[in-house]
């Protein structure tokens, strides 16, 4: 059974006013267990809109979100426990941090759980590690803290309630490439050994390429795509003629097609791209 | 003299907490930036790339050696204005430096503040606003535009004050992939048609793809300098400095590692797709 299920989902923003629009319109999709999932579209596409139905913090305008089978506004007053297992890391995160350490700032969600003592200990550093955190930066201030130490406060944060479901806003923005490099190392590590669900919204083509196991392509309120990476950079035309960036390495595999060489339309990374070119020079073998 | 900005064994430090020795965010950087180039800083944190653009307009000061622009030494608080209105800056978040209600009040901050007589200013923000590409906006709210959008209304503020050279300090990394080509595409403009010369400092390699000029900074020193062929092919040595090659660059390293003749130097796709289909023949 689907984990997250979401059924002709429709928001609208300004009813009644002249500003009247709907962000996201009767989009509908499932989420499966352990599923790594990647959301893509530009600004306006109704992205932040969709994540931010996903844990309650936003009700549908019409259309129904099912966590485990069951509808998350069933009972309105119980919204705060769907928070707890949907975790929604924002984009820039580290301006949401506010305590006076970096552990009670981690142990902020945990406590609010109703974790204590051993068990609420066990689960901030667990966290922080999990992140790349180490003892000596519990202690300090988060503002003491380097701009990706503090993301990765911020993201500890969250991962110290267990969430079964986590969305990520553009985790990786404004990070230079190793930081990039980094985080999203950890967080594969993460969804490895824990087989959290992870639903991944980034504008990076070749972050989303390299990470997730689905691709859901938004545009204008609607799901555009959806399926593997292969099968939607197999679309790069399309996804161009949306304004959608596409990996490099599907451009050059594009331009090479033009140029008559047989290329297979769904190669996206740099490594399956070398392995054609080997096999279509043939005799050279990758060493 | 053709040098836009010239800097000579600087050094810069940031204070230390008490009792700390300084912890030094450039150690003698020798750099000259031609008038009319388009040159794009590299480096991961820390590198010092942040720290050396704000030293181009006397933001911040050197704690040894010397930054001139077009001669005009940035120690001397005399020159100080003159400086500023040489070298306009354009930082990361759009939406700290967005300070009036109405675009066109925005973008005339700057030359009001600097005394330029009101027919003057009306001109100059006009052809800013045309110049960025932004004309339709006049009397938009600037917190209802998009990010791409509001980074170029900053732009327009600085070309409002005329200024020589225009230095973006990861002015692009909060944008998304459109708001980023917006940016770019405005800055290259300027560049080729008003002769403004831009400072870009970047985390996105393929941003640099086409510069005339590539800097690479590690630990407040220049490491790499050169065009973007030249800095791209040393593909080692970047990944040392914890920066990424692009994707092309990549693909030619590995098919001359599979004992393919390609050049490492084709950047572009096209001139990368060019080379392997060559080599294939």
């Amino acid at each position: 059974m689907a984990i997250l299920e979401i059924k002709n989902l429709t928001h609208t923003y300004g009813i009644g006013t002249p500003f009247q629009r709907s962000a996201v319109e009767d989009i509908s999709f499932a989420v499966e267990p352990g599923e790594f999932l990647g959301v893509i579209g530009h600004t306006g596409s109704g992205k932040s809109t969709l994540i931010q139905h996903l844990n309650g913090l936003l009700k549908p305008t019409s259309g129904q979100i099912l966590l485990d089978g069951r509808d998350i506004w069933a009972e309105p007053k119980k919204i705060r426990n769907i928070r707890f297992q949907v975790g929604l890391v924002f984009q820039y995160p580290e301006y949401q941090l506010f305590e006076e350490t970096v552990y009670k700032d981690i142990s902020f969600g945990p406590k609010n759980q109703g974790k204590t003592g051993d068990e609420l200990d066990h689960a901030v550093r667990e966290a922080a590690r999990l992140v790349g955190l180490r003892d000596e930066h519990l202690e300090k201030s988060p503002f003491e803290l380097s701009g990706g130490q503090k993301r990765r406060a911020a993201l500890a944060g969250v991962l110290a309630m267990e969430p079964k479901v986590l969305v990520l806003d553009e985790p990786t923005a404004g990070l230079d490439p190793a930081g990039r490099e980094n985080l999203m190392a950890n967080i594969r590590e993460y969804h490895r050994n824990k087989g959290t669900t992870i639903i991944l919204v980034s504008h990076s083509m070749d972050e989303i390429a390299q990470n997730v196991d689905r691709i859901l392509v938004l545009k204008s309120a609607h799901i555009l795509m959806s399926g593997t990476p292969a099968e939607v950079f197999t679309r790069a035309e399309e996804l161009l003629s949306a304004g959608l960036d596409v990996p490099q390495i599907t451009r050059v595999a594009m331009a090479l097609r033009d140029r008559g060489v047989p290329i297979d339309p769904a190669v996206y990374t740099v490594e399956d791209l070398e392995r054609q070119l080997l096999a279509l020079k043939g005799g050279g073998s990758p060493c | 003299m053709n040098d836009m900005i010239q800097t000579e064994s600087l050094r810069f430090a940031y204070p230390a907490d008490e009792g700390q020795k300084p912890v030094y965010a450039l150690r003698g950087v020798d750099l000259e930036i031609e008038k009319g180039s388009f040159v794009v800083v590299l480096g991961h944190n820390g590198s010092g790339k942040s720290t050396l653009a704000k030293t181009f307009n006397a933001v911040l000061l050197p704690a040894g050696g010397k930054v001139y622009v077009e001669g005009m030494d940035t120690l001397d608080q005399e020159l100080l204005l003159a400086i500023r209105q040489r070298v306009g800056m354009v930082f990361q978040n759009p939406d700290n430096q967005i300070v009036a209600n109405v675009v066109e009040e925005d973008v005339a901050f700057a030359p009001e503040n600097l005394g330029v007589p009101t027919e003057e200013i009306r001109k100059r923000v006009d052809a800013a606003l045309k110049a960025v590409g932004m004309d339709e906006f006049v009397t938009h709210a600037p917190h209802l535009l998009s990010g791409g959008q509001k980074q170029r209304i900053a732009i327009a503020g600085v070309i409002a004050m005329e200024p020589a050279c225009i230095v973006l300090d990861e002015a692009t990394a909060m944008l998304d992939p459109i708001g980023r080509r917006e940016v770019l595409t405005t800055v290259h403009r300027l560049n080729k048609e008003k002769g403004i010369t831009v400072i870009l400092i970047t985390h996105h390699m393929n941003e640099a793809e086409a510069a005339d000029r590539v800097v690479v900074m590690d630990d407040g020193r220049v490491d790499l300098d050169g065009t973007p062929q030249e800095v791209f092919s040393q593909v080692t040595r970047l990944r040392r400095l914890g920066l990424t090659v692009p994707d092309t660059v990549d693909l030619l390293d590995r098919l001359r590692l599979d004992g393919w003749d390609v050049p490492l130097d084709a950047l572009s796709v096209e001139d990368c797709a060019a080379a392997v289909a060559g080599a294939l023949k």
